[in-house]
């Protein structure tokens, strides 16, 4: 199986110039690699820097140092450094992100927030119409809140939108933040099964959870993210 | 009234037609520059003539300016000799310039006219002096002078359609009936002066020189001989003349401009002639051949 | 692909730190780059030179056309600015009323700009309106009517058509939702995402609402007394700003 994710030397910290530039060592020196297929359980504490790894992944916090290559169209592109359109083209095709929180856009319908990544790759509307209905159905979004914004809806609705439009489309490589907190227990099934069919795809999956059920489902590997721990990696 | 009017009385204390030489050769100068730039307009310096803004000062300037001791001068006001400006304007000229005056359209030399083009085509040597409010084609949709120079400048006339698109959307055609834009020599849009839009093929290609003068705005633009000049209109709504059912009451024109007169107080309406010269000779060779 | 816009060091400064100085950036087909700061920071000076409305003092504004020729926006004729300025190029102004012929219909508003390149058939003209008005959700029955009869939230739609007849390749937008009520920057908001998208525009818009350079904006140059003191990816600017001022920004907005 290829590597899909390879990271080198990654450090990561926050400078809070409000706070009489204060700096937290977030990320130090980190090292590993994920191969197509496999999923990686981030592990540690609150405030070990889990998400802020994701994050930073996937482009939204900035690297201190290191390197971050992902497999992009047959490619190893090395994604620190790289200029906003490489970034957005590599979150179009190749990059996916979980987050805990659904990110709402006023008068946009459910299913319009759900059919936007396959859109965005030029998939037929049609198509995606279909795919987005069958997964709001199976992860449990009555038919009748398709059309309607989901600014109104339930802390657990958000989440399942967000995770049927997490899995619209096939991405090479998956990051989940807490993909099934807030979920009772038939629907975390539901995204557990989403997840191992991703697995099964050949996506690289790097998740965090703090359910040991769903971890114990879904992990191939465990990182560590524990400061004392994390080195041994590379 | 004998057609051809003597000389009238020279006027002592005056320059030949009024304006000192100097200011008619700036004038001319102005008007060279208009002639070289068909359709463009010329600002020049703009005297104080005896008659306020609006009365034809602009049109009496360039007739001034290019006025010889053997020209002969017609004015028409709307088409006719006898209105009581184109009288005072042609007694003006008798005064201050002594040069022969004439009521008919091919004895003249310079043809100063308000508001309309005469009937009797035009030769090669005659000068039409247009009297001109406003000069600017584009003013009323764009107030800015800075940026109508401009517009002109560029050749940037996308907001001259925009008018007569307003105009079909309101009315269905094109509502404009006199001072009817055109284009001049396929590059600058002029204002043709307020003739009714009947007049405007005949500016086209006309053998005569065309010097036009806005006294108020002091600005000169002008058409030299055989200039091509189109009026602007859509493909879907073509350029089209207006047609009277009516012939005129005293000479039978089918042709001419008609104008609409109530004749007594129960309202009844006669059609006639505009252009007076036209209509006058038109009888006497109707009276002569009867 | 090629960059759609190259500026290189430009400068125009009406006094110290007031204007823009030393911008520079690369601009490609369908990116939305948003320039954000306060008020005086220079945001807007900087628009309008990009735009061809004022020369600058030092650098250069490089368009590259379809037809892969370069050109150099101040090295270039009058002429040739305000033809691109009314046809690949537009401009949403902050006041509708400054970018719509209020004293004429809505359908000549957006007929203008393809009467400007030579279109001379009404009929023609009537439906590129009728169109377009559809296109930015007003009601195709109002083509008639003028400016002046439509809301804020319509004028400011009307003036977007009206950029958008001439299938512009870089829309300029300054403050495009200032002075809506919420509900209907919304819909303005939508509209924007939704065209943008559709027809690959790229475009650079200035606000000073970080809720809507979050909503429309790929990317984000941040100003402060006339430099650009950080730029880079949308949300990474939003979520970890590096800079000391756009930390201050970022935590300066209000949750609601």
């Amino acid at each position: 199986m290829e590597t899909v994710i390879e990271v080198k030397g990654l450090s990561k910290s926050f400078t809070l110039h409000q706070q009489h530039g204060v700096v937290l060592n977030v990320l130090e020196d980190l090292c590993f690699s994920v191969l197509a297929g496999e999923c990686l359980i981030l592990h540690g504490s609150s405030g070990a820097g889990k998400s802020t790894l994701l994050r930073t992944l996937y482009g939204n916090y900035l690297p201190a140092e290191g390197s971050i290559r992902l497999l992009h169209q047959g490619q190893m592109v090395e994604v620190v450094g790289a200029e906003p359109r490489q970034t957005l083209a590599l979150r179009r095709t190749t990059i996916g992100y979980v987050s805990q929180f659904l990110r709402v856009i006023p008068r946009v319908s459910c299913l319009n927030v759900v059919m936007e990544p396959a859109l965005a790759r030029g998939i037929a509307p049609g198509l995606a119409r279909q795919r987005a209905g069958d997964l709001l159905q199976r992860l449990g979004i009555a038919e009748r809140l398709w059309t309607l914004a989901p600014g109104t809806f339930s802390g657990g609705e958000q989440q399942r939108v967000n995770i049927a439009r997490s899995f619209m489309v096939h991405w090479p490589v998956l990051l989940l933040d807490e993909p099934t907190a807030s979920l009772d227990e038939a629907n975390c099934d539901v995204v557990i099964g989403l997840i191992k069919e991703a697995r099964q795809a050949g996506s690289a999956l790097i998740a965090i959870s703090h359910d040991p059920s769903t971890r114990n489902a879904i992990a191939d590997r465990y990182l560590d993210m524990t400061p004392s721990e994390v080195n041994h990696a590379c | 009234m004998s057609a051809r009017l003597e000389s009238g009385s020279l006027e002592a204390g005056y320059n030949f037609a009024y304006l000192d030489e100097q200011t008619k050769r700036s004038l001319r100068r102005g008007l060279l520059k208009a002639v070289a730039i068909p359709g463009f307009q010329v600002p020049f310096g703009g005297r104080e003539m005896p008659l306020p803004y609006g009365w034809g000062t602009g049109g009496m300037q360039v007739t001034a300016a290019v006025l010889g001791q053997d020209d002969v001068l017609k004015v028409i006001d709307q088409g006719a000799d006898d209105t009581t400006n184109a009288v005072s304007i042609r007694r003006f000229f008798q005064r201050t310039a002594g040069v022969k005056t004439t009521l008919r359209t091919e004895e003249a030399t310079i043809i100063q006219t308000r508001h309309r083009i005469p009937e009797t085509p035009l030769r090669s040597g005659q000068i039409m002096v247009y009297q001109v409010p406003i000069p600017e084609p584009l003013r009323f949709i764009e107030p800015s002078d800075s940026e109508t120079r401009a517009m002109h400048a560029l050749n940037d006339y996308g907001v001259m359609h925009v008018k007569l698109y307003e105009d079909i959307a309101t009315y269905g055609h094109i509502a404009t009936t006199y001072a009817y834009p055109v284009l001049v020599n396929q590059r600058y849009v002029m204002d043709p002066s307020p003739i009714p839009k009947f007049d405007n093929p005949k500016l086209n290609m006309s053998p005569a020189l065309m010097l036009f003068g806005a006294g108020r705005e002091k600005r000169l633009y002008a058409l030299p001989p055989y200039t091509q000049v189109t009026s602007l209109d859509f493909e879907d709504h073509p350029f089209e003349l207006p047609r009277w059912d009516q012939s005129c009451a005293f000479c039978g024109s089918h042709e001419s401009y008609l104008d609409e007169l109530i004749v007594d107080d129960s309202g009844t309406r006669q059609f006639v002639c505009s252009d007076t010269d036209y209509c006058s000779q038109r009888s006497a060779q109707q009276e002569a051949t009867a | 692909m090629r960059a759609l816009l190259s500026v290189r060091d430009l400068t125009l400064l009406y006094g110290p730190e007031q204007g823009c100085q030393g911008v520079n950036f690369d601009l490609y087909p369908g990116e939305v780059l948003g320039i954000v700061g306060e008020s005086g920071s220079g945001k807007s000076t900087l628009l309008s030179v990009l735009a061809g409305r004022h020369t600058p003092d030092v650098g250069q504004v490089i368009y590259h056309c379809p037809d892969n020729g370069a050109l150099n926006l101040y090295q270039a004729s009058e002429a040739r600015r305000r033809s691109l300025l009314r046809t690949e190029w537009g401009f949403v102004e902050q006041n509708p009323r400054d970018g719509l012929r209020m004293n004429v219909s809505a359908g000549a508003n957006i007929g203008e700009r393809l009467m400007a390149q030579g279109v001379r058939h009404y009929g023609q003209l009537r439906q590129a309106g009728l169109q377009w008005l559809k296109q930015v959700e007003i009601d195709p029955a109002r083509i008639d009517d003028l400016p002046r009869t439509f809301s804020g939230g319509m004028q400011q739609r009307l003036q977007i058509a009206r950029n958008l007849v001439s299938s512009p390749r870089l829309i300029f937008m300054d403050e495009p939702t200032g002075g809506l009520d919420v509900s209907v920057q919304a819909q303005l908001l939508d509209l924007l995402r939704g065209l943008v998208r559709e027809l690959q525009l790229a475009v650079i818009i200035v606000t000073h609402d970080l809720a809507v350079a979050r909503l429309l904006a790929d990317r984000l140059m941040v100003m402060r007394r006339s430099r650009v003191v950080e730029a880079g990816l949308t949300d990474q600017i939003l979520d970890d700003p590096q800079h000391a001022y756009s930390q201050l920004l970022v935590s300066s907005v209000l949750q609601t």
